[in-house]
């Protein structure tokens, strides 16, 4: 009865679909066009400074180069020829790791140059009139200007009394040694100059008054291109060094200033002849990390500085060394407010101290960071000790009796890793070997000025065999360097990784 | 392919070694484990001292041909195993 069947499919064909669409058009409309017009943005213009990925082109010139990248190019025979290396390139592989063939072996392109001798004996008649000591030295960037700072060392008298800074330019035609290329009058004893990192005409300078000037040798009505004045933000005490730091901005470069009453100042260059003081640190007695400290302030609690030096690796660390022998690690970035009463600053102080290490028997005259490694640095001072030091050690890895007087300035040699100088009240400056089995000076710069000390040497960045020595005679001598003690020694950075590696008790 | 870079994977795992380079006749770089500008410049030189290298080896006794090229530096030693389509330069540090 029931049977099953399949019926046929039946189709309507849809009428509005096919039909309308090939009427319907848009004719009018009733809502107005919209129109977008900027008025203004909150990003007003914008540059890519920089990025950390190849450009493209390079990609696209050698695209075969990336090994972990998918993309290869077939090349016939690669196979085939690496296979037929690979056994004697691995044979000398494991060979010369294990050969001591060449161990200690060296070779010397270099012209050999077997004496020290003084190049320079650079001298400013006017200043040596007055007796006035050579303060500091400062090469400039480009290392054939020296610029000398003319100050008293031994005066600590409030003294008006006028100085100078001169400079020199060694490349020269006709130099004379007793007529510098540029005198600049100042009105009061300069205790510390550094030139421009990458501007050969200016020089930062640091007065006894506690101001903070900037010199442009290439103007020659007036040379001040900016200077702090007497303001409250100002150093109330001599200041003892200046540095340049690099800025935020690329190029820009602050002065960094340390004067003996705890301040540590950072200033901005404005071209309107001002300094404007950007960042203050200071060093109060009370805030310093350290335990043991047994005597009690007297008088005021902020503590003298009488060096600072900047890690050439790390530029939020900078050094202090302090007149009671203290030797500080610093940051920029610290944030703790120092417990002093503001006093007019614009800015409110900051305190600074990170990390004390274990201290001098005096003033630390002068401090210097490697610039071979990160950690260390060379610290010295009254005692007539150099102390070598590592960031990471509170105890010094080596000390070394220098001499039996005053160091005032220590210096690593920007050739050699294990290489050091030394300038001391006696008048000569040592140069230390930390390579050497015995802590003896391996060369002793003898000076013909009478056992008056040696207060300040910088060896230039540039002809790194020139070494400046500036003396309390008020000349500013230029010795050369002999290549034993310019030529760096096959091991000696792993000798000085080794040294810097070495945990003290 | 595969093989190649197993091979030189082979030869970076020896003590001390830095970079590896393969260079073409042409002193075109075609593999590296260095970065892109160091390459260039080390590919550059050596196919050029290579082949000059290989030149005094056969003005002084035609019958001979330069073998193997070490150059000992200062900071490191480069290895070149030349042949006449390719070159290979390890670049190894033997005192790390």
């Amino acid at each position: 009865m029931f049977t099953d069947e399949t019926m046929e499919t039946v189709g309507a064909e849809s009428h509005w679909r096919s039909s309308g669409a090939a009427e319907r058009r848009a004719k009018s409309c009733q809502t107005a066009a919209l129109e977008a017009t900027d008025a203004g943005t909150q990003v007003p213009s914008w540059a890519q400074r920089d990025t950390q990925t190849d450009p493209e082109e390079e990609e696209r010139r050698w695209p075969h180069l990336d090994l972990a990248r998918g993309r290869r190019t077939e090349f016939p025979g690669l196979g085939d020829f690496l296979d037929r290396v690979k056994d004697t390139v691995i044979r000398e592989l494991v060979k010369n790791a294990k050969s001591h063939a060449f161990d200690g072996f060296e070779v010397n392109w270099e012209e050999q140059n077997r004496t020290v001798s003084c190049t320079h004996s650079l001298q400013y008649p006017e200043a040596q009139e007055r007796n006035l000591h050579v303060t500091s030295v400062s090469w400039n960037c480009t290392g054939s200007v020296i610029a000398c700072a003319f100050g008293r060392m031994d005066d600590g008298d409030w003294s008006t009394e006028k100085s100078y800074v001169c400079t020199w330019n060694l490349h020269r035609q006709g130099l004379n040694p007793k007529r510098p290329d540029a005198v600049i009058d100042v009105a009061t004893a300069v205790m510390s100059v550094s030139f421009h990192p990458s501007r050969p005409s200016l020089i930062a300078g640091g007065l006894y008054s506690g101001e903070v000037v900037v010199w442009d040798t290439g103007r020659v009505q007036d040379p001040v291109l900016a200077k702090t004045g007497m303001s409250p933000d100002t150093h109330r005490d001599p200041v003892c060094q200046v540095h340049w730091v690099p800025g935020g901005r690329r190029g820009e470069f602050l002065v960094l200033s340390a004067g003996s009453g705890g301040r540590v100042l950072l200033w901005t260059v404005h071209e309107q002849s001002e300094l404007v003081l950007s960042a203050g640190y200071g060093l109060l007695r009370q805030q310093l990390p350290h335990k043991t400290m047994l005597t009690k302030p007297r008088g005021g609690s902020s503590v003298g500085i009488a060096s600072l030096a900047l890690s050439p690796w790390d530029s939020d660390t900078f050094l202090v060394g302090t007149e009671g022998g203290l030797v500080l690690k610093c940051s920029f970035s610290a944030q703790a407010p120092a417990a002093t009463t503001p006093d007019g600053e614009s800015v409110t102080l900051r305190a600074p101290a990170k990390f004390c290490f274990s201290p001098h028997c005096g003033p630390v005259y002068a401090l210097h960071c490697s610039p071979f490694h990160r950690n260390l640095f060379l610290s010295v001072g009254t005692d007539g000790f150099a102390h070598l030091h590592s960031l990471l050690q509170l105890e010094p890895l080596v000390s070394l009796q220098v001499c039996d007087s005053y160091v005032f300035g220590v210096r690593w040699s920007p050739t050699r890793p294990l290489l050091f100088a030394a300038a001391t009240g006696e008048g000569s400056v040592h140069i230390f070997d930390l390579g050497g089995m015995s802590l003896r000076p391996v060369a002793t710069i003898e000076q013909k000025s009478g056992d008056r000390p040696v207060y300040c040497l910088e060896f230039n960045p540039r002809q790194t065999h020139l070494l400046a020595m500036g003396n309390a005679d008020g000349t500013v001598n230029i010795w050369h360097l002999s290549t034993e003690l310019t030529e760096q020694g096959p091991k000696e950075v792993a000798q000085l990784e080794h040294l810097a590696s070495e945990v003290t008790e | 392919m595969a093989e190649v870079e197993e091979t030189l994977k082979r030869i970076q795992t020896h003590k001390g070694v830095i970079g590896i380079i393969v260079v073409n006749a042409e002193g075109i770089p075609i593999r590296t484990t260095l970065d892109n500008s160091t390459t260039v410049q080390y590919a550059a030189q050596l196919h050029h001292l290579t082949m000059l290298s290989r030149s005094a080896v056969r003005e002084l006794d035609p019958q001979n041909d330069l073998t193997f090229l070490r150059i000992k530096s200062k900071k490191h030693e480069i290895m070149v195993a030349p042949e006449k389509d390719y070159l290979l330069v390890v670049i190894q540090n033997p005192s790390e």
